[in-house]
């Protein structure tokens, strides 16, 4: 089931909390939704969910308009909002049992689908307790358990991992994995290693608007087009006569000292040349001991700091 | 329909679920039973077999009770953020508010029904009015969806329970009584529809047993009107500059 937003906006007074934006969701795909705070991405999953009505712009999920089909709409997606509201007084599976029946879950099933959620979700133990009772982590469960009771085809998560161990963090990673595979999955966070732990796509959202749409690999490529490489060269005497030596090279466009090492460099390589080689065969030629050689990656955090700030 | 029921249900559960509904059920029935039997304008004091004592008593309590039910209802939802969770379901903003209206009448209509024995003891003791009795309970429902209206409208435009308790109040008695005071220092028409406007003239004349369309008329406009604000106002965060 695919969503196609088209030029949203919404305003808050003078204020466009999200402004013209535009973007597509395929089947299957689980895309992450990144972005400093205030940036647009909790107002943008509520329009997306008909909790509110955009300014202006459609969004379309598959190929019903949230302006006309709330009704169709809110059966098939699945969300937990940020912060994870729920009723503190109600046993988890009363909840549970309230929510599926609201979804419209048939009556046969709506234990199956309730026994599968505390399943998947780990809540066994935990499930005869009234909600505020619960710790955060399991809190954050019974959430994701409501989001999904009723099967969604879309999930729609904000910050799904906020308030959990780490194990539970790797567990709930696994699980929107293996829920992505078949269904269409957005998720908003700010922890970074975890939109390239679980995402396929990466959206950079900034002051309403969005700054970076593709894969982790293509935001590294758009945020530095030239290959960088770590080496360390042993017994080749004067630094400065390596570094020389590493400039003369026809691929390479940039040589630095690594501080705190008299025999480490950076080696920046021309656009779209690749210097490893060259370098190897430099230090066989000149009878250096080559030690170390790591390509540098750039950081999403790194890429995301640099968009996201001016 | 099927969504309002199940909005109703668990309204209705966690009413049990805290002490509210323990507390307001001995309650009511408490002040209700203290005043038609035993203390100032009681039964035995008017010599008559009529429950017109406890409708009076009633008139009051469920005044000070319906916005102490309501005023969380979704004040509170829209404070924790389960609002959102809530709208967010296959449910419109209209099944949300009706769900909860209906809820808090059949709390209110379970306190009534538990005054029956009342009734009963009145009936063995002297001939009693039974359309009487009968027209004054439906005036009492009448009554309480008025002010679940009332109550449902304040509540949904603050997140803050006492704010919410406080305006149903404050809306409340000008039905109660002011609009009664007012009629009587004016003359003509104003005089006229002021007391059109006062609750006490028509819960009088259902509960001494007269059905007029015009009472009907009254009950039903309050009660669409503050569930048709609710409504809205629920639903202002849909509003488009």
């Amino acid at each position: 089931m695919s969503i196609v937003v088209n030029n949203l906006t919404k305003k808050f007074g003078a204020q466009r909390a999200v402004d013209n934006i535009s973007f597509e969701v395929k089947t299957g795909e689980i895309l992450g939704f990144l972005g400093p705070n205030g940036a647009g991405k909790t107002t943008t999953m509520k329009i997306l969910t008909c909790y509110m009505a955009p300014s202006d712009g459609d969004a379309k999920v598959n190929d019903l308009s949230i302006l006309e089909y709330q009704d169709e709409i809110k059966k098939k997606i699945g969300y937990l909002p940020e912060n994870n509201p729920l009723y503190y007084d109600m046993p988890v599976l009363e909840y549970l049992k309230f929510v599926a029946d609201l979804q419209g879950v048939p009556k046969d099933k709506i234990q199956d689908r309730i026994g599968e959620m505390v399943y998947v979700c780990g809540l066994n133990v935990e499930k005869h307790k009234k909600i505020g009772e619960l710790s955060k982590g399991f809190r954050q469960r019974v959430g994701l358990a409501q989001a999904m009771i009723h099967d969604p085809e879309i999930l729609i998560l904000d910050e799904p991992t906020t308030g959990l161990d780490p194990n539970q963090i790797v567990e709930i990673r696994k699980l929107i994995k293996e829920i992505g595979k078949h269904k269409t999955v957005i998720l908003s966070t700010h922890i970074l290693p975890e939109v390239e732990a679980t995402c396929d796509r990466i959206l950079i959202i900034n002051k309403g608007k969005i700054v970076a749409d593709g894969t982790s690999d293509m935001l590294r490529k758009r945020a530095r087009g030239e290959e960088m490489v770590r080496i360390q060269i042993k017994d080749s005497g004067n630094k400065d006569v390596v570094a020389s030596a590493l400039k003369g090279l026809d691929s390479v466009a940039v040589v630095d000292f690594v501080k705190e090492s008299n025999d480490s460099f950076y080696v920046t390589s021309k656009e779209n040349q690749n210097s490893r080689k060259d370098i190897f065969k430099l230090c066989v030629q000149k009878n250096w001991v080559l030690t170390e050689m790591t390509p540098i990656e750039t950081k999403l955090e790194d890429i995301f700091r640099e968009l996201t700030t001016n | 329909m099927h969504a309002i029921w199940v909005i109703s249900k668990r309204e209705f559960n966690s009413f049990f679920d805290s002490l509210v509904s323990y507390i307001f059920i001995v309650v009511f029935l408490g002040i209700g039973g203290f005043f038609t039997w035993l203390f100032g304008s009681d039964i035995f004091l008017i010599g008559q077999a009529t429950l017109q004592p406890f409708f009076s008593i009633a008139y009051f309590t469920l005044f000070f009770f319906i916005p102490a039910l309501t005023m969380r209802m979704l004040a509170e939802e829209k404070r924790i953020g389960t609002i959102e969770l809530l709208l967010t379901k296959a449910v419109s903003d209209w099944q949300v508010i009706l769900g909860k209206f209906i809820a808090c009448l059949i709390l209110i209509s379970v306190a009534l029904a538990l005054t029956i024995p009342y009734y009963i003891t009145v009936w063995a003791i002297g001939p009693i009015d039974h359309g009487a009795v009968w027209c004054g309970y439906f005036g009492m429902i009448l009554m309480s969806m008025a002010y679940i209206a009332i109550g449902l409208f304040a509540s949904s435009i603050t997140n803050n329970q006492i704010v919410s308790f406080l305006l149903a109040l404050f809306i409340g008695v000008f039905f109660l009584i002011i609009f009664d005071v007012l009629s009587s220092s004016f003359t003509g028409t104003i005089s006229q529809i002021l007391n059109f406007l006062s609750m006490s003239s028509h819960f009088d004349s259902i509960s001494r047993g007269v059905i007029d369309s015009r009472d009907l008329i009254y009950f039903f406009s309050i009660t669409f009107l503050g569930l048709m604000l609710a409504e809205t106002s629920l639903s202002k965060r849909n509003i488009v500059e």
